[in-house]
């Protein structure tokens, strides 16, 4: 039998960067983006041949913003895929959409080309939070494009949501949630914002880490008002912001979504399988600008560089030659992963899910019991109340408690390993 | 033999920035000793944290030539001082090898606080000194009321003084000239027993100590068997000298009237103290030189190795840096709240600086510094007395019948303008006002008595700072004081940190304990639970602030392309963690012991 793989295609172009945004995504022209799809597609072929003993259980086009390729060059996209790759009749092949970028055409082009999972991003049901994020598009917009994607005859819908916004409240939150548990998508991805450094609300919003003491936030974001010339509200206190992180799991639980991982929840059977592969230490290819594989126990990483990447002529470098996995182009970083780096990965993904880390799978991949090496720190954050072991269906589980995934930094953290190379 | 009446030993005295080391640099280079070329800035500073911050920290001695307009020939021994008054011995005792000195005061600013305290030192050591007007070609210059102020201030004759300017050379000659005229040659004995001031002393690994000294009477040459007076060390001389620009030149023999050096592969620095006096051990001279004191430290503070594994290269540092600074002491000492380290004594808090300083550049260390503090004295019920030094050696209160604190006299100089905010700032230490003194009409000079503790911190950038620049300050020991003193006590999580304890008088207890918790509560990072800080005096809290519970520490996305990077930020959480402190359940981050030392920046 063929082994699986998964395979991420990276579109780093969008309309415009949103203010908190920190992908590796950029506005770009038409001819870039061409010439980008070309590279694209010539990466899958090299990759084709590599993996052409593998089956591809799923297929994810990640952004960026993927629905802002033309019907054409997404369709060429899939066509090189599937000549080039033995793909799963039940493959889940996912595209991310952004309102106010997909006609209903494109989306039947979609359907057409056997994608059957869209991610919308929503992000907020309220048009001034829009706003304030740097969004395109308006509520109604997502509603339109939310209609026409189930008339294109898409049932497996991803919709985003984000809580803890600039001048969000748990009300506002609260009508977002509620919108969108009304519509019934599949899967909902509920993050907490995070402010990045380097992007717009990494400069507004600076210093202003979650702190009780409202009356400063509101001061400190006064001083800083001067990005786009917008007004920015101040982002929730800490006790609003965990009481939307916790309403969003009751809530959405009340309308029959669980969750199953920090930030995702969906009806049963709708889990993303993609997403699942990053998180069970399965292999998956990326391809395109700034994108990561890993195959076989090896990280490969592209350049983020979008001009080297599109070099006209693309050498070769000597992974081509290397039986290592990656494409062989010179753009790549070659990141072989030690045993402890592959643990360690193993437990910081794993503990995301909420049914935790299968202490029989961990046997069977690292041939030893996980207790050997993670027992002090499991039973350390076990006697904190931050992590559990529990035995379902004749397995034990590791995994975090309610309490543990709020810190769940701070307990991953512990499960680096200290190296000895060092 | 040669000729004591062509020798002239001198020092330069000024304020800090007055100009003196340029003024040096331009007698050596007018007299040929070195070739513009070949002068670096300042020659006579010649250590890197000397030259960053220009000042003195080392004694430096240069011999130069002078050929005089009287057409002789005169030999020219510039005794470098260190400029602060952290060394206040080591310049008397450089002072004392020397028969004058040259005041040099700007033209512009007129007399300082440092300007007396150092004119001062040289006239109670008899030295003749002559005044120079420096910087006569800055616009704001004002050589005749400077010239009147130093003859209505110091009471010496200034109206004849030279008008210069060291950094363009302007007058220098006229320097050169004062310097045969005026200051008196050597008249030592050349047939009585050998009796020679060490001024200063610096360690060679080749040549073990080389002795710094004037010679007052006799003679010293190669095999001599030397004597120390007060250490009672002895050697045989290996080599005699004198001083050449950062070189020594090897003589056959030094007599009365000469500055030079001596090698005699002494192991110490310790054996060889500044102001001790070097004798002939077959002839020794009937009574050592007057006023030899042990260097004692004032300041005391504990350093400890950020990484604790450096403590043997923190040792051996200190060893090798103690070789060469006699001032310098260190015993072992254990703080469960940092491990092993050092309690470490200095002159002052600027030695203090130094010293760390050179340990981070030179050793390449990475310190931790407890609140430096001073040496208390307590008096136990029993009658016995303990000097302490460190915080948490204070004995039970009840065994305790009272302390005492050392006082210092210090003097400010200020114009009249913010005399109301030093005075203010001097009452707010604890100074009692002893008087006031117009200099001229615009400035005046404070006097005050203040607890030294009081000052070592940061009192002189309180003084800048409340003075604009303009103020300046010199201060004397002037002895030991009984005062309410207590011991402030920090609890992070309900447990005592003893490197966080410090002696402070019981009226500023409370704002010090509520600054010091104000602080750490900004420094500790959020944990898993909420960390009480508590500040304590005698077991009584007496303010406290709260470290609220981490609530939120998670990443809200991790897929396939985030995983390296997400990763590197939680080894990055990792790493940080190691760079704490473990005190309890709570890791305390190493710059939170540092932050405390800055308590009144704010």
């Amino acid at each position: 039998m063929k082994k699986d793989i998964s395979i991420y295609i990276h579109i780093p172009f969008c309309v415009k960067k949103c203010a908190y945004c920190d992908f590796l995504s950029a506005p770009a022209c038409d001819t870039t983006i061409e010439k980008y799809v070309d590279r694209l597609c010539e990466e899958l072929r090299r990759y084709g041949e590599k993996y052409y003993d593998r089956r591809v259980i799923t297929v994810f086009f990640g952004g960026g913003t993927p629905s802002l390729l033309s019907a054409a060059q997404i369709t060429r996209i899939a066509e090189t895929l599937k000549s080039s790759f033995d793909i799963d009749e039940q493959a889940e092949i996912s595209i991310e959409c952004n309102p106010g970028t997909v006609s209903y055409e494109k989306l039947t082009t979609y359907k057409h080309i056997g994608i059957n999972r869209l991610s919308i991003g929503l992000q907020s049901a309220n048009d001034n939070e829009l706003r304030l994020l740097g969004r395109i598009h308006t509520y109604e917009q997502f509603l339109q494009t939310y209609n026409s994607a189930k008339d294109a005859g898409f049932d497996n819908i991803n919709v985003d949501i984000m809580s803890a916004l600039p001048g969000q409240t748990i009300e506002s939150y609260l009508a977002t949630l509620k919108a969108v548990v009304d519509l019934q998508p599949k899967h909902i991805s509920a993050y907490s914002l995070i402010i990045e450094d380097g992007t717009p609300f990494g400069k507004i919003y600076a210093d202003m880490s979650l702190d009780t003491d409202s009356d400063t936030q509101t001061h400190k974001a006064e001083d800083k008002t001067i990005v786009d010339a917008i007004e920015y509200p101040s982002l929730p206190d800490e006790d609003s912001e965990r009481q939307m992180y916790y309403l969003t799991e009751k809530m959405l639980s009340e309308h029959g979504y669980h969750r199953y991982e920090i930030s995702n929840y969906a009806y049963e059977e709708y889990e993303c399988k993609h997403n699942l592969v990053y998180w069970t230490g399965g292999d998956y290819i990326g391809v395109g600008l700034g994108a990561s594989s890993y195959v076989d126990g090896v990280r490969y990483k592209v350049t983020d560089n979008l001009d080297a990447y599109l070099k006209e002529q693309c050498v070769y470098g000597d992974g081509a030659t290397a039986n290592v996995g990656c494409a062989g182009f010179e753009y790549e970083d070659i990141m072989p992963l030690s045993v402890e780096d592959k643990m360690e990965e193993y437990m910081i993904t794993g503990l995301r899910l909420m049914r935790g880390v299968s202490k029989s799978k961990w046997r069977s991949i690292f041939g030893n019991d996980m207790s050997v090496i993670y027992g002090d720190v499991i039973e350390k954050y076990e006697r904190l109340g931050l992590l559990e072991t529990v035995e379902e269906k004749k397995d034990v589980f590791v995994r975090l408690t309610r309490h543990g995934i709020d810190v769940s930094n701070t307990v991953m953290a512990d499960f680096l390993l200290d190296k000895t190379d060092e | 033999m040669i000729n004591q009446d062509k020798i002239r030993n001198f020092c330069i005295v000024a304020h800090i920035d007055h100009g003196k080391s340029t003024l040096a640099d331009r007698i050596i280079e007018q007299t040929g000793l070195l070739t513009e070329r070949e002068m670096q800035e300042q020659v006579l500073d010649n250590m890197d944290i000397e030259r960053e911050r220009g000042i003195t920290i080392k004694a430096q001695t240069v011999r130069t030539v002078y050929k005089a307009k009287d057409g002789e020939e005169y030999i020219l021994n510039l005794i470098d001082t260190p400029g602060h008054v952290d060394f206040n011995y080591e310049v008397s005792r450089a002072l004392a090898a020397c028969d004058g000195a040259i005041l040099v005061v700007d033209a512009a600013q007129g007399i300082e606080a440092q300007t007396l305290a150092n004119v001062y030192l040289a006239l109670d050591h008899d030295l003749d000194v002559f005044p120079v007007i420096n910087k006569i070609d800055l616009p704001s210059a004002e050589p005749q009321r400077v010239k009147d102020e130093i003859e209505d201030v110091i009471g010496i004759e200034a109206q004849d003084a030279p008008l210069i300017s060291a950094k363009n050379g302007i007058g220098i000659d006229e320097v050169l000239e004062a310097i045969v005229h005026k200051i008196p040659a050597p008249r030592g004995d050349v047939n009585a027993p050998l009796k020679a001031l060490i001024f200063d002393s610096l360690y060679d690994s080749y040549r073990g100590v080389i002795i710094f000294c004037r010679l007052m009477d006799g003679k010293v040459r190669k095999g001599t068997r030397i004597h120390m007076c007060a250490t009672g060390a002895e050697a045989d001389v290996v080599e005699v000298g004198t001083f050449g620009a950062g070189q020594f030149i090897p003589g056959d023999e030094l007599s009365a009237g000469m500055v030079g050096y001596i090698t005699a592969s002494i192991k110490n620095v310790r054996d060889t103290a500044v102001g001790d006096t070097v004798t002939d051990a077959a002839n020794p001279c009937a009574e050592a030189l007057p006023g030899y004191k042990k260097v004692q430290s004032m300041v005391y503070c504990g350093m400890y190795p950020a990484d604790g594994a450096k403590y043997p290269d923190l040792r051996d540092a200190l060893e090798k840096l103690q070789l060469n600074d006699a001032s310098l002491n260190y015993e072992a000492e254990t703080s469960i709240a940092l491990g092993f380290g050092f309690r470490c004594g200095f002159l002052g808090l600027l030695h203090l600086e130094i010293i760390q300083e050179r340990l981070e550049r030179e050793y390449n260390l990475d310190l931790v510094t407890t609140a430096p503090g001073v040496i208390y004295h307590v008096w136990k019920t029993d009658g016995s007395m303990i000097e302490l030094t460190n915080p948490s050696n204070l004995p039970d209160p009840s065994e305790i019948d009272y302390m005492e604190e050392p006082v210092v006299t210090a003097e400010i100089m200020v114009t009249t303008e913010f005399v109301g905010a030093i005075m203010g700032l001097c009452q707010e230490r604890r100074g009692r006002h002893l008087g006031m003194d117009y200099i001229e009409e615009t400035r005046v000079l404070l006097k005050y008595e203040l607890p030294l503790n009081e000052i070592i911190y940061d009192f002189f950038d309180a003084l800048k700072s409340r003075s604009r620049g303009y103020a300046s300050f010199d201060y004397e020991l002037k002895g030991y004081e009984k005062s309410e003193l207590v011991k402030l006590d920090v609890l992070v999580n309900r447990e005592e940190v003893d490197a966080l304890s410090f002696i402070v008088h019981k009226e500023s207890a409370y704002e010090r304990g509520r600054k010091m918790c104000e602080k750490l509560k900004e420094e500790i990072p959020r944990h898993l639970f909420e960390i009480p800080i508590q500040a304590a005096v005698n077991g009584k809290v007496i303010a406290r602030e709260t470290v609220k519970a981490m609530r939120k520490d998670v990443l809200a996305k991790c897929y396939g392309g985030d995983i390296t990077r997400k990763k590197k930020l939680l080894e990055k959480q990792k790493e940080g963690k190691k760079r704490m402190r473990q005190i309890g359940n709570v890791e305390i981050p190493q710059k939170a012991f540092m932050s405390v030392l800055k308590l009144d920046s704010e």
